[in-house]
C-alpha cells in the first residue's frame, strides 16, 4: 500500500476522534485548553508510533493466542518510558497531564491500531499508520481544546481574545467537552457528506 | 516467516521473552531518569518557597520545622538573616471544595503576609481555581498581601471577616483562609519559641 495513502487514511478517513470515536476518556478529560489537548495528543502519538513499529516487528514471532497480552506489554512499556522521561525533563507538563499519561495504556486507539493494522502490516507501513492516526488525534484534541478554551475563557493558547468575564464557564467544565465534541463531529460529518455529493 | 503455533512452549517463550526485554529497557531508563526526576521535584518545591520568602542567608530546608495546628500538619521553613529570624515560608493545607488545598505563605518577621503560592488544589476551574490570583488582586478587599492576620480578621466577609471571597466560590475561599490561619498560628508559635531561646 502507498505510504501517503496510509497516512491520509489515518489522518482523515479514519480519524480516531471524529470518525472512529476511540480514546474518548483523554479526549474529554484533557482538552480544557488548547495546549493541554495538543500535549496529550503528541504524547499519545509518540507512544502509538513506537508501539505500532514494535508490534509490527514482533508480529511473526508471537503465537496467535498470546498476541493481546504481548501487545499490552509492549504498549505499557512505552507508556512507562514516556512517563519517566516526561517527569524528568518536562516536569511542568507532567504535572498538568499527570494522571492521563498512565491511561494511555488503556487507550483503545493503541490496542485498536495494533490489532487492526500493525499485526497485519510491515514495520514501515505501521510507522506511517502511527503517524497518521497519532497526528489525526493530536489535531483533533488541539481543535477541541482551542474551541473550549476560546468559548470558556476567551483565550486561545493563553492569548486573550475577549474578556474572560463574558465567557460561559461551562465550556471548560466536563459538560462543555461533550457539547463541543458533539458539535465538531457534526461539522466533520457535514463537510464529509457535502464532499461526496 | 510463518507465525509459530500456539502451543504452551511457544507461548511461554515468546511472552516471557517480550516481558524480559521490556523489563530490562524499563530498568535502564529508570536508572537514567531517577536523578533528573528528583532534581525536578526539588526545583519546583524550592522555586515556590524562594518566591514568597523574605531575604535570608540560611538554607531553609536544613532548618525546617514541622508542627500540627488545628489538626493539620504545617511545615515552617525559617528565613534567617544576620542571625535573626526575618520571617518564614510556611506550608499548610486544608480541605477545599473538591480536595486538598496546599498553600505556601511567606511571612515577614512580625507575621505580615509577604506573598503566597498555591502548591496544589483541585477546585472547579474558573471558580475556586481563581485563588491563585484572587488573593493578591488589589481590587476591593481581595488581597491578603501586606496584611497581618494578627491585627486584622482575615476571614471571608460572610463570616464577619475582612476579605472578599471569590465570587461564587465561598467554600474554596474559606478553605484558603483556613490554610492562612493555621500557617500564621504555626509561624507565631515558632517565632515566639525562637525569641524565648534567644533570651536564655
Amino acid at each position: 500500500m502507498n505510504k501517503i495513502k496510509i497516512f491520509v487514511n489515518g489522518f482523515i478517513k479514519e480519524n480516531p476522534t471524529f470518525v472512529l470515536l476511540l480514546g474518548m476518556c483523554p479526549t474529554l478529560g484533557t482538552t480544557g485548553s488548547a495546549i493541554n489537548g495538543m500535549s496529550m495528543g503528541l504524547a499519545t502519538a509518540s507512544v502509538l508510533i513506537f508501539s505500532n513499529m514494535a508490534i509490527a516487528a514482533i508480529r511473526n514471532i508471537v503465537p496467535d493466542k498470546v498476541r493481546i497480552p504481548a501487545y499490552i506489554v509492549v504498549i505499557a512499556s512505552f507508556v512507562s518510558l514516556l512517563q519517566m522521561l516526561m517527569q524528568a525533563y518536562v516536569p511542568d507538563l507532567y504535572s498538568t497531564l499527570g494522571i492521563f499519561i498512565p491511561l494511555i495504556v488503556v487507550n483503545c486507539i493503541l490496542l485498536g491500531r495494533a490489532e487492526a493494522f500493525a499485526s497485519k502490516h510491515g514495520v514501515i507501513d505501521s510507522l506511517f499508520d502511527g503517524l497518521g492516526i497519532g497526528l489525526g488525534f493530536t489535531v483533533a484534541l488541539t481543535l477541541l481544546g482551542s474551541v473550549r478554551e476560546f468559548l470558556g475563557t476567551g483565550k486561545v493558547f493563553g492569548l486573550a481574545i475577549y474578556p474572560e468575564s463574558y465567557a460561559p464557564l461551562l465550556f471548560i467544565l466536563a459538560p462543555g467537552a461533550f457539547i463541543v465534541l458533539g458539535l465538531l463531529i457534526a461539522l466533520v460529518n457535514k463537510l464529509k457528506s457535502s464532499k461526496q455529493c | 516467516m510463518k507465525q509459530p503455533e500456539s502451543n504452551f512452549r511457544n507461548m511461554v517463550i515468546s511472552l516471557g521473552g517480550i516481558t524480559i526485554v521490556a523489563a530490562v529497557l524499563l530498568s535502564w531508563v529508570n536508572g537514567v531518569t531517577e536523578a533528573p526526576i528528583k532534581e525536578a521535584e526539588f526545583k519546583s518545591q524550592t522555586a515556590a518557597m524562594e518566591k514568597v520568602m523574605p531575604q535570608h542567608d540560611n538554607n531553609p530546608f536544613d532548618d525546617k520545622f514541622t508542627t500540627t495546628i488545628n489538626g493539620t500538619e504545617v511545615t515552617i521553613y525559617p528565613a534567617i538573616a544576620d542571625g535573626k529570624l526575618a520571617g518564614a515560608a510556611v506550608e499548610s493545607s486544608a480541605d477545599g471544595f473538591a480536595g486538598k488545598i496546599a498553600v505556601v505563605y511567606g511571612f515577614e518577621a512580625d507575621g505580615t503576609v509577604k506573598d503566597y503560592s498555591v502548591l496544589q488544589h483541585s477546585e472547579t476551574p474558573g471558580l475556586g481555581s481563581k485563588m491563585q490570583e484572587w488573593f493578591r488582586d488589589p481590587q476591593g478587599k481581595r488581597s491578603i498581601v501586606g496584611r497581618n492576620p494578627g491585627t486584622e480578621r482575615l476571614t471571608v466577609s460572610k463570616d464577619g471577616g475582612d476579605v472578599d471571597a471569590i465570587t461564587a466560590a465561598t467554600i474554596s475561599s474559606r478553605a484558603f483562609l483556613k490554610t492562612l490561619d493555621s500557617a500564621f498560628k504555626a509561624y507565631m508559635e515558632y517565632s515566639s519559641n525562637q525569641k524565648g531561646q534567644d533570651n536564655e
